[in-house]
């Protein structure tokens, strides 16, 4: 439950929101975007995604390779999309 | 070398072996711990152990946030589950973690709400949608998690959310770091440290390692090719008589951290005088409490928790584990009695926890010699 995981930002929320709709291996959400809001967030950029809230913007080759290591990791990829796509219980 | 091939990047690798090789042969035998969970998660899955030359040890600390839960912690979350009219959220890793007698899974069978939410804020979410139910976000995690939850409980104060409460068991990295630091018979030589968590705190916390303890430490990202560079910083700092905070993880960390999510923490948390880690005991000030304006938000206060303290099952041997002070292997159950299956230990729990890592994985890695009913 401790990892980040690679998603792109889709489309940013309204001003002062503090949120965003990213997109992570085909899943759509709403996450928060509070602790990046200050470096300026941009649709098509891409953010570290923990617990529905984005920690840090990464750059797209950094993503891409993230991802292309995650996926490779088993059970703790599969658990963290599998988290990310949970709809509200 | 069998499965260098399988890196994403397996020249970068090889370089870096050869480097490390290079740097070992001229120094001692090194013990260096990888702090952080999901260090040892890909550790185990990329068989990095056996790659490395047989001087160079990796032990695994406490950084997984599930498994040095208590298991009077664990009780407590049951019994708020079990109160009248409540919804527990929590993540899906907390499920089977033994509590002293059942565990939240079994709670749930037993007909108590229990529900797997992926972020504080859906559990904030259903609050808003349920008026009519206690809505409790069980709260865990290092500082990597903790400014979510931080964020989410001020929401709901200002959103005037009154069935919302937060059971806070956030933790801290420092203070475990240094009562491994201050155990007896300390014989480690240098550290990885956390790469997610410094994306939040930043590297300057960790200084106190190398200014108190003479050890260096350097800061690295989750990938094999992370983790050899930062054994090969280690081990260029260890030959070259330097002692110092370095970040291998630069394309995520910066040195002071995240601005926005340390204010979050200061608003909505205090420390705790002292909480109790698994194996390791109470440590003073390492997990937070949410602040006492927000006493309102507190399941802590709101709800008839038993608090007591429940001694780990003496088969247990995590706290050893968790100080580095003893492989997963070596451990008289594991695998056997204690397997991700049925868990006595939490490290066996979270896919993060060293002992199901060397579970799943250590296979690959010739140091570890599983025993036949787990293969
Ligand atoms: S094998 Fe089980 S009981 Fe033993 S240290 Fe690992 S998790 Fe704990």
């Amino acid at each position: 439950m401790c990892v980040g995981i690679p998603a792109r930002v889709v489309e940013l929320g309204p001003a002062g929101s503090h949120s965003a709709i990213v997109d992570v291996e085909g899943v759509r959400r709403e996450v928060n975007t509070v602790m990046v809001d200050d470096d300026g967030l941009a649709a098509g950029e891409w953010v570290l995604l923990h617990v529905g809230f984005a920690l840090t913007k990464i750059d797209e080759a950094e993503a891409a390779e993230t991802l292309a290591f995650m996926r490779q990791l088993g059970s703790v990829y599969d658990e963290e999309i599998e988290a990310v796509g949970i709809e509200l219980p | 070398m069998k499965y260098i091939d399988e890196y994403r990047d397996p020249e970068t690798a090889r370089v870096l072996l050869g480097e490390i090789e290079a740097l070992a042969a001229d120094q001692p035998q090194r013990k260096l711990m990888e702090v952080c969970g999901g260090h040892t998660h890909a550790i185990y899955r990329h068989g990095i152990e056996s790659l490395l030359p047989d001087s160079i040890e990796l032990v695994h600390g406490p950084g997984c946030p599930v498994c040095v839960i208590p298991m009077g912690r664990v009780d407590d979350a049951i019994a708020v589950a079990r109160a009248d009219g409540v919804t527990l959220c929590c993540f899906g890793d907390m499920l089977r973690v033994p509590g002293g007698d059942s565990t939240l899974q079994e709670a749930k069978a037993g007909g108590a709400d229990v529900r797997i939410v992926y972020s504080p804020l859906d559990a904030l979410a259903l609050a808003e949608r349920e008026p009519d139910r206690e809505v409790v976000f069980l709260a865990v995690g290092f500082e990597t998690t903790a400014p979510s939850t931080a964020a989410t409980v001020l929401a709901a104060r200002d959103r005037g959310v009154r069935n919302f409460s937060v059971f806070c068991n956030h933790v801290t990295i420092v203070p475990p770091l240094k009562a491994i630091l201050d155990s007896p018979g300390l014989d480690l030589d240098g550290f990885l440290g956390p790469g997610h968590v410094s994306t939040v705190i930043g590297t300057d916390p960790f200084r106190f390692v190398p200014a108190q303890y003479g050890r260096p430490l350097v800061v690295a990202g989750f990938e094999p090719v992370d983790v050899l560079q930062g054994v090969s910083m280690l081990l260029r700092q260890l030959g070259g008589g330097r002692c110092e905070v370095e970040n291998q993880y630069r394309r995520a960390v910066g040195g002071g951290g995240n601005r926005r999510g340390l204010e979050l923490m200061r608003e909505a948390f205090v420390l705790r005088p002292h909480f109790e880690w698994r194996g390791l005991g109470f440590i003073a000030q390492s997990a937070l409490a949410l602040a006492p304006g927000l006493a309102d938000w507190d399941a802590e206060i709101r709800f008839d928790v038993p608090g007591l303290r429940v001694a780990d099952p003496k088969a247990c041997q995590c706290g050893e584990v968790l100080k580095g002070a003893l492989r997963p292997w070596e451990c008289k159950v594991f695998g056997t009695a204690c397997t991700p299956e049925s868990p006595i230990g939490t490290c066996m729990v979270s896919s993060e926890g060293a002992c199901a890592a060397y579970y799943n994985y250590g296979r690959y890695s010739p140091r570890a010699r599983i025993p036949v009913s787990a293969s």
